[in-house]
């Protein structure tokens, strides 16, 4: 191998939102550099300038087609603050509560089941034509229907508290604008113990995997990092609500407990000149240091317990596996996503059977404020909703940091990491090159939060060499 | 009302927030005003896994999405079941959903996409460019006509409404 490469994993347009892989590699074909560029649109928040606060919610679901309920549900949150209501009904939040659980359910598992199956089931290297969910259907069918139906269930809860897919209205500032029917009640609970049981499945397969191929794991993108997320009052892990907790990566707690309304007393953002994307940071540790991890890896390491009985006992197994330290293994979001999962169908059981879904008492006001924050743990992880608005109810600031930018920094490690492992001094395979992607279908990044119109690639793999010149080209 | 006992799915989709993107979604929300029997409209930002489940209670399916680059005002062509693996993107191209439904849930239905013409997608905006709007106008027309008889592969390649 004479010449430097440059191998890019790069969308064909910027139009969707999408994540670029450059690999550099010097004349001895040895990686210098990777680096993941994800391509976002910051245009978002001029967008929402101007517009009326009691809007916001419905119209930051425009953002993302992905995950338009945790966008739905963190601006509802800072408009809570903007109306003054500091206390939602019972009814109210546990139907934010039920929608936010079935998003969180419906998302982890079509991650898993359709997405990562393939790598864990056949194996990294194994022949693209089977590693896909058509095997994953061939060999497993059982898995795949699982996977389709655990989805469809999500999004009948979303849709019994949200309403249309495409225009979610449920949740309102001070509240929400219906409560669950018995009948919607009825039809879910008739369905629950079949998801808590696929749950259960899911979470062994996940789980056994991390196990039986600990050895591997361990130095496939793994890396000592900060974890951050919410926390409920007394150590729980909760998704909806809490203190902002942040751990070191030997599980001492840094920052505990922190009223989010004031996180900018504590985290900043940073922009580089090779990235579409902000580096968010900790103030105190700085830009080099202060980076950190978000969603259901850094959500297991942060809770003292999960108030949930099957989901606690697997958190236990989790951490024993650590010996009660932080796990710091990329690959072990994976296990942490399913524990989240069976949280999750759990939460939605104990709520289905809680009479304040059928409650009366929806939205509650109070003294009318000029500015809001509201924290979300949304699938991918802790999710940032900022606004300020004027005497004339137009919102005149807004401030998102989403999930996948806070973990812009651990991906960029994970996949230089897996790309000096994997690819230095070697024959570049299509294996070689799953292996940097499965490093970051590890993180489950949001790449779509914009169009995808008709026509348009999601991804190609490009092989440059040093003049320039394409001398391998693969379409994934 | 078709004009056959054939059950008909139509799945509006794309971002209303992303200018023409919005086409999918607001060709569902006009075709939902008509309250056509046999005819189920739905819409969403992409599609997913789970329209599976609906697709395989159908006879037919008919995508409708903004397309970037195809031929004005509209092309109408058929779906063909076909596997492959997305990145890491959480939405499905409707080849790929269409042998899901096929593999998995034993789907026969029949498959077409509707590509309206587009031509603004890389800002934020709820509007859909003029141009686009024309466009939409008449594969509205086109999807009515075609309606009466449900004899979608005819039209197969379609860029226009006859006599315009």
């Amino acid at each position: 191998m004479g010449a430097t490469k440059k191998i890019i994993i790069e969308p064909v347009t910027r139009v969707e939102g999408h994540g670029k892989v450059s690999i550099l590699l010097d004349e001895n074909g040895q990686v210098t550099r990777a680096r993941l560029h994800i391509v976002e649109f910051r245009g978002f928040e001029r967008f929402i300038q101007g517009r009326p606060y009691w809007e916001v919610p419905v119209t930051v679901q425009r953002l993302c087609g992905i995950c338009p309920v945790s966008h739905h549900l963190a601006a509802a949150k800072a408009m809570d603050v903007i109306v003054g209501a500091d206390k939602l009904t019972p009814t109210a939040e546990k139907m934010r509560r039920l929608m936010h659980y079935g998003q969180i359910y419906q998302s982890h598992a079509l991650h898993f089941f359709h997405l990562v199956s393939p790598d864990l089931l056949f194996g990294f290297d194994a022949d693209p034509a089977i590693r896909n969910i058509i095997g994953v259907i061939k060999k497993f069918p059982e898995l795949a229907v699982q996977g389709v139906m655990m989805r469809k269930f999500g999004q009948e809860i979303i849709k019994v508290t949200a309403g249309k897919k495409i225009h979610g209205t449920g949740a309102i500032p001070g509240g929400i604008n219906k409560n669950l029917s018995i009948a919607e009640r009825d039809s879910l609970l008739k369905d629950i113990d079949q998801q808590i049981e696929w749950s259960r499945g899911a979470l062994k397969i996940a789980k056994d995997y991390t196990i039986e191929h600990i050895g591997e794991l361990s130095d496939f993108g793994a890396f000592d990092s900060s974890h951050l997320s919410l926390i409920r009052e007394d150590g729980a892990m909760d998704l909806y609500d809490g203190g902002i907790r942040m751990i070191d990566s030997q599980g001492n707690k840094v920052i505990d407990h922190f009223d989010y309304q004031n996180y900018t007393d504590i985290i900043a953002e940073e922009v580089k000149d090779w990235s579409y994307m902000k580096f968010p940071f900790i103030k105190d540790q700085g830009t080099e240091n202060g980076w950190y991890r978000v969603g259901p890896l850094s959500r297991v390491n942060t809770a003292d317990f999960i108030d949930t009985p099957e989901a606690e006992i697997a958190r236990q197994e989790f951490k024993a596996l650590t010996g009660g330290k932080p796990n710091n293994l990329t690959m072990a979001y994976h296990w942490a996503r399913m524990i989240e999962v069976l949280h999750a169908a759990e939460k939605i059981k104990e709520l289905l059977h809680d009479d304040d879904l059928q409650g009366e008492d929806l939205v509650v006001k109070g003294e009318r404020r000029s500015e809001g924050v509201g924290l979300i743990e949304a699938p991918r992880g802790t999710l940032f909703h900022h606004y300020k608005v004027n005497e004339d109810d137009q919102v005149t600031m807004c401030n998102l940091i989403v999930s996948t930018t806070s973990n812009n920094v651990p991906m960029n490690l994970a996949v230089e990491k897996v790309a000096k492992k994997y690819l230095s001094g070697s024959e570049i395979t299509e294996g070689l090159l799953n292996r940097v992607e499965v490093a970051i279908r590890a993180y489950d990044p949001c790449l779509s939060c914009a169009t995808h119109a008709l026509g348009k690639m999601p991804l190609t793999v490009s092989v440059v060499d040093h003049n320039g010149q394409i001398v391998d080209k693969k379409s994934t | 009302m078709t004009g056959t006992a054939k059950k008909v799915l139509i799945i509006g989709y794309g971002n209303p927030g992303r200018l023409d993107d919005g086409l999918g979604p607001l060709f569902a929300e006009e075709m939902e005003k008509l309250q056509l029997d046999g005819v189920t409209v739905d819409s969403n930002y992409q599609l997913a896994v789970e329209d599976s489940a609906a697709i395989a209670e159908h006879d037919f399916v008919v995508f409708v999405d903004a397309d970037v680059s195809g031929p004005a005002p509209f092309h109408f062509e058929r779906v063909v079941p076909k596997h492959h693996m997305s990145f890491s993107s959480h939405s499905i191209s409707a080849d790929a959903l269409m042998a899901m439904a096929e593999d998995l849930l034993s789907s026969k239905a029949d498959a077409f996409m509707l590509g309206i013409r587009g031509y603004e997608f890389n800002e934020f905006g709820e509007r859909i460019s003029p141009e686009a709007r024309k466009n939409l106008d008449d594969a509205l027309v086109f999807m009515k006509h075609a309606l009466e008889d449900c004899d979608f592969a005819k039209y197969v390649n379609r860029f226009a409404v006859e006599g315009r």
